[in-house]
C-alpha cells in the first residue's frame, strides 16, 4: 500500500518536472529577443559567450562581484547540492559508476555544507532589512524545504539508519515498472515525500532559474550587431 | 518639493547603501502626456475604460515577444543581490527603488494572471490584482528608473531591471498613461526630424554661427556642412549638440577633428537627432520609425559612411540597434564599422598621426571621466570588449596632461548613472534627478579631495545636460562636466592655426 501511494507519487512528480520543465524550455526557446541586449562588455565570438555562460553557472561570477556573502552561501549551497545529487545517483543505477563511486565520501559532508549555506541564505532573508522586504513566503517556504529535505537526508545517513538496500531495490523497481517493497521508516517518507513536492513545484516556481539562465539575453548574447544583423521573425514582419 | 538643500543626501562613500525607508518616493511621477501627444505615437489619448483588459493582454503579447521580458518575470530568485545596486535606491532609499523589487511591481501582476502559483495560492508568492493603485504605482516607480542596467551587471541571471521598465512603460502608453517628456519630444522627431523641434532654416542659420565663431577663435575656415549631397560622412548627433553647453563645444570639436582629417562630411536636417526616445518608452515600432529618418537621410544624400557625436542611449540605439532596426546597411563602404562612433573616429586619427595637440591648453582642467551608463554596459567601441572605456580615456590622455579615475567601484560597467537618464531628464522629476545624482557626486567629490579633480568629462547629452543642473547642488560650478570633443577642440591645432609657439615671439617684437 505505502509503497503504491509512493510509487505513484514518484511517477507524478517526475512526469510533472519532466514535462513541467521541457514546456517551460521549448517556451523560452520559442520566444525571440528582439534585439541585442548582452551586458557589456561582452564576448564577440559564440566561444567567448560559452565561456561567460560557463564561469556564471560554475563560479556565480556577477553574484562573486555583486555580494561576497550571498555568494559564500549561495554558491557553497548549489555546489554541496550537486555532490549530493551525485551521490544518489548510486541508488538508481545496479552498477554503481566508477564518478559516483569516487564523490561518494565528499557526497557524504558536502551534505552539511549544503544545509549550512541554505541556512546562511536563509538568515539573511531576516536579518538585511532588503532582503526581508523583498522576501514572500514562497522564498522562505522553498528554504525550509530544502533544509529538511537536507537533515532528514542526513539524519538517516549519521542518525536513524534506514534500510538502504531496500530503498535501493525499490528505486530499480521503479525504474522496471514495478514496485517493490518500501521500508515503512518515517524519517525517510519523509524525506522522499518532501523531494516529489519539490519536483512537483520545480516547473512553476523560481527553480526555473536553473535552466532559465542559459537563456537569458544579457548573458547569452553575442556581442557583434555591427557585424551581423539581427532579426526576430515579428520585427521581420514590420518591413514587408 | 522640498527646499533645496533638504534634498541632497550626505554619502560617506559614493555607494553606501542606507537603511529602507519606505514610502520615501511614493507619488512621485512626471507628467502625462497629453492626448494629443499620446495619438501622435498611435497611443489612446487617455486612460482606456477597458485599461485592465487591455494592459493585461499587452503583457501578455511582450511575453511572447520578448524573450527577455518572460524569462526575467520567471527566474530572479530573490536573492537580493541587486537590491544596493542602483543609484535611486542609493540616493532616496526607498525600497520600490531596489531593481527587484521594482521588477515585483509588475512580477505580482504577472504572477496573479499567468501564473499557476499565482492564481490559485497568491498569497504565498507575493501576487496581486491589477488595480487602479497599482497602475498608478507603475506610473511612478517605473519613472525612477533611468534604464542604466547598473542591476545586470551583478544579478547572477543577468535580469535587466530596465527590460521591465521599458516593458512596463510600453503597457501604460498602450492603456493612455504615457509620459509627457519623453513623448512630446519622440512627436517633435517624427514630425521635424529633432528633439528640440529645430526646423532646417533655424539650424542652417545655427550652424552658420558656429562657422563665425571657430575661425573667430582660430583665424581659419572650419565647415559645419548641412544637407550636402554626395558628402563621404553623415553625421548624426544628438540636437543639444546645435545650442546647449557644453554640448556644442563637443560639436566644434567634431568639426575640428574632421576638418584636420581631410574628410567630406555633412549634417542630415531631416536626421537631425541622434537620441532615440523610442528606447525610453521601450516601444520598438518608435523607436524603429526614428531610426529609420537615418537610413532615409543616408540614402538621399548618398553617404558612404555613419558617424554618431557623443550621446550615450543614442550609442547604445546606434551600435546594437541600428542593424535591426534600419538595416541592412549593404549602400555603405563596408571598410567602416557601421555605425561608427566619433571617439573611434578621433582615436584612429589620432594613432594615425593626423592630429597635432597642444596639450597644455587644458592645463587648467584637473580631469576625470564619466562613463555613460549606457555606452558603458550596453555598447561598444573599438574591436575589444571593453573599448567603450578606454578609447575615450586614450583621448582625453591625447589631449589633456591632467588625469586621474574615479573609484574602481564605479567607473567601467559599475559605472552609476548620472541621474537624469532614460526619460527623466524633465524638470518634474528634479527631486529624483538630485538625489539619484548624489552616488556619482560623492565619488566626484572623493578625486576631487584626494587629487584636485576640477571637471569631469562625459560623452553623453543627457549626462551633460545633468550634470550642468545638478553639480552647483553639490559645490561644483555648471560648467564643471565638459564634453570629450571640447576638451580635444582647445587642444587640437589646426593646420595654418597661430600656435603659442608663434605668439611669444610676436608678443616680444610688439615689446
Ligand atoms: C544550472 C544550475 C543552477 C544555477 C546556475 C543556479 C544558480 C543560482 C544562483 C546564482 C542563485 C542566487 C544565489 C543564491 O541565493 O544562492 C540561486 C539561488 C537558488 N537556487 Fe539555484 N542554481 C542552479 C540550480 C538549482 C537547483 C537544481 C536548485 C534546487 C533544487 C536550486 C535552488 C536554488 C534556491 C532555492 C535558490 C534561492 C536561495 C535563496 O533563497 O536565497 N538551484 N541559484
Ligand atoms: S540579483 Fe537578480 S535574481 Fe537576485 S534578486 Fe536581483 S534580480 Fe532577482
Ligand atoms: S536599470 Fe538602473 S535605474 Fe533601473 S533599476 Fe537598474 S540600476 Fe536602477
Amino acid at each position: 500500500m505505502l509503497a503504491t501511494i509512493y510509487a505513484l507519487l514518484f511517477y507524478g512528480a517526475t512526469i510533472l518536472l519532466v514535462v513541467g520543465i521541457a514546456m517551460r524550455i521549448q517556451r523560452y526557446a520559442r520566444i525571440p529577443a528582439p534585439l541585442k541586449i548582452p551586458t557589456t562588455p561582452a564576448p564577440t565570438t559564440t566561444g567567448g559567450v560559452v565561456l561567460r555562460m560557463a564561469r556564471e553557472v560554475i563560479f556565480f561570477e556577477s553574484l562573486f562581484k555583486s555580494n561576497k556573502w550571498i555568494w559564500l552561501f549561495g554558491w557553497t549551497f548549489h555546489m554541496a547540492l550537486w555532490l549530493v545529487l551525485a551521490r544518489h545517483v548510486r541508488y538508481f543505477t545496479f552498477d554503481v559508476w566508477w564518478w559516483v563511486q569516487i564523490v561518494q565520501p565528499f557526497g557524504t559532508y558536502a551534505g552539511f555544507a549544503m544545509v549550512a549555506g541554505l541556512i546562511g541564505l536563509w538568515a539573511r532573508r531576516f536579518l538585511v532589512d532588503r532582503v526581508r522586504y523583498i522576501s514572500s513566503p514562497s522564498d522562505h517556504l522553498i528554504l525550509a524545504l530544502l533544509v529538511a529535505i537536507g537533515l532528514s537526508g542526513l539524519t538517516m545517513r549519521f542518525v536513524a539508519h534506514t534500510d538502504i538496500v531496500a530503498v535501493k531495490a525499490f528505486m530499480l523497481g521503479l525504474m522496471r515498472l514495478q514496485i517493490n517493497e518500501l521500508p515503512a521508516d518515517p524519517i525517510l517518507l519523509t524525506h522522499l515525500g518532501l523531494v516529489a513536492i519539490l519536483m512537483i513545484i520545480f516547473p512553476i516556481s523560481k527553480l526555473m532559474h536553473a535552466p532559465g539562465v542559459f537563456f537569458s539575453p544579457s548573458r547569452n548574447q553575442v556581442d557583434n550587431p555591427r557585424e551581423q544583423r539581427h532579426l526576430a521573425p515579428w520585427a521581420a514582419e514590420l518591413e514587408k | 518639493m522640498a527646499d533645496g538643500d533638504n534634498q541632497i543626501p550626505k554619502l560617506d562613500d559614493a555607494l553606501q547603501v542606507p537603511c529602507i525607508k519606505p514610502g520615501s518616493m511614493d507619488g512621485l511621477q512626471p507628467f502625462l502626456a497629453s492626448p494629443e501627444h499620446q495619438e501622435a505615437l498611435g497611443f489612446p489619448g487617455e486612460l482606456v475604460p477597458d485599461w485592465k483588459e487591455r494592459a493585461l493582454a499587452k503583457m501578455e503579447e511582450l511575453a511572447e515577444k520578448n524573450r527577455a521580458f518572460q524569462v526575467y518575470l520567471d527566474i530572479c530568485v530573490k536573492c537580493g543581490a541587486c537590491t544596493d545596486k542602483c543609484h535611486y535606491f542609493l540616493g532616496t532609499a526607498d525600497p520600490k527603488n531596489m531593481p527587484v523589487a521594482r521588477q515585483d511591481l509588475l512580477r505580482s501582476v504577472y504572477r496573479r494572471y499567468f501564473t499557476f502559483a499565482g492564481k490559485y495560492f497568491p498569497w504565498l508568492v507575493g501576487a496581486r490584482d491589477l488595480t487602479e493603485d497599482v497602475l498608478k504605482e507603475w506610473y511612478s516607480y517605473y519613472h525612477q528608473c533611468s534604464e542604466c542596467r547598473r542591476c545586470s551587471v551583478y544579478c547572477p541571471y543577468g535580469i535587466d531591471t530596465a527590460e521591465i521598465t521599458m516593458a512596463a512603460r510600453d503597457i501604460l502608453a498602450s492603456v493612455g498613461m504615457g509620459q509627457k517628456y519623453s513623448n512630446e519630444i519622440i512627436g517633435k522627431v517624427h514630425s521635424v526630424g529633432n528633439n528640440l523641434g529645430l526646423n532646417p532654416k533655424a539650424l542652417g542659420a545655427t550652424l552658420e554661427g558656429l562657422e563665425e565663431d571657430i575661425e573667430d577663435d582660430t583665424g581659419i575656415s572650419v565647415r559645419i556642412p548641412l544637407d550636402e549631397k554626395g558628402a563621404d560622412i553623415l553625421l548624426v548627433t544628438p540636437s543639444a549638440d546645435f545650442f546647449a553647453e557644453p554640448h556644442i563645444d563637443g560639436l566644434i570639436g567634431y568639426a575640428k577633428v574632421f576638418h584636420q582629417a581631410g574628410v567630406s562630411w555633412t549634417l542630415s536636417s531631416y536626421a537631425s537627432e541622434a537620441a532615440n526616445f523610442g528606447l525610453f518608452i521601450g516601444n520598438y515600432e518608435n523607436m524603429r520609425l526614428v531610426s529609420q529618418r537615418i537610413r532615409k537621410a543616408a540614402l538621399d544624400l548618398g553617404v558612404k559612411r555613419i558617424i554618431f557625436g557623443e550621446c550615450g542611449h543614442a550609442w547604445r540605439v546606434a551600435y546594437s540597434y541600428l542593424n535591426t532596426l534600419a538595416g541592412p546597411w549593404d549602400f555603405l563602404d563596408q571598410n567602416y564599422p557601421i555605425p561608427q562612433h566619433i571617439l573611434e573616429f578621433t582615436w584612429n586619427e589620432i594613432q594615425k598621426g593626423t592630429l597635432t595637440f597642444d596639450k597644455s591648453k587644458n592645463d587648467h582642467l584637473n580631469m576625470t571621466y564619466h562613463d555613460s551608463c549606457n555606452v558603458a554596459r550596453g555598447s561598444r567601441m573599438g574591436d575589444m570588449p571593453g573599448g567603450q572605456f578606454e578609447i575615450p580615456r586614450n583621448v582625453i590622455k591625447a589631449v589633456c596632461n591632467n588625469y586621474v579615475d574615479m573609484d574602481q567601484d564605479t567607473i567601467h560597467e559599475a559605472t552609476l548613472c548620472c541621474g537624469g537618464g532614460g526619460g527623466l531628464l524633465t524638470d518634474d522629476l528634479m527631486d529624483l534627478r538630485i538625489k539619484g545624482a548624489s552616488p556619482r557626486m560623492t565619488a566626484l567629490q572623493q578625486v576631487t579631495k584626494d587629487h584636485g579633480v576640477t571637471h569631469m568629462a562625459a560623452i553623453c547629452a543627457i549626462c551633460k545636460t545633468q550634470f550642468s543642473k545638478v553639480m552647483p547642488k553639490y559645490g561644483y560650478e555648471m560648467d564643471s562636466v565638459v564634453s570629450v570633443h571640447q576638451l580635444v577642440s582647445n587642444a587640437i591645432i589646426l593646420d595654418g592655426q597661430e600656435t603659442e609657439d608663434d605668439a611669444p615671439e610676436a608678443a616680444e617684437a610688439e615689446e
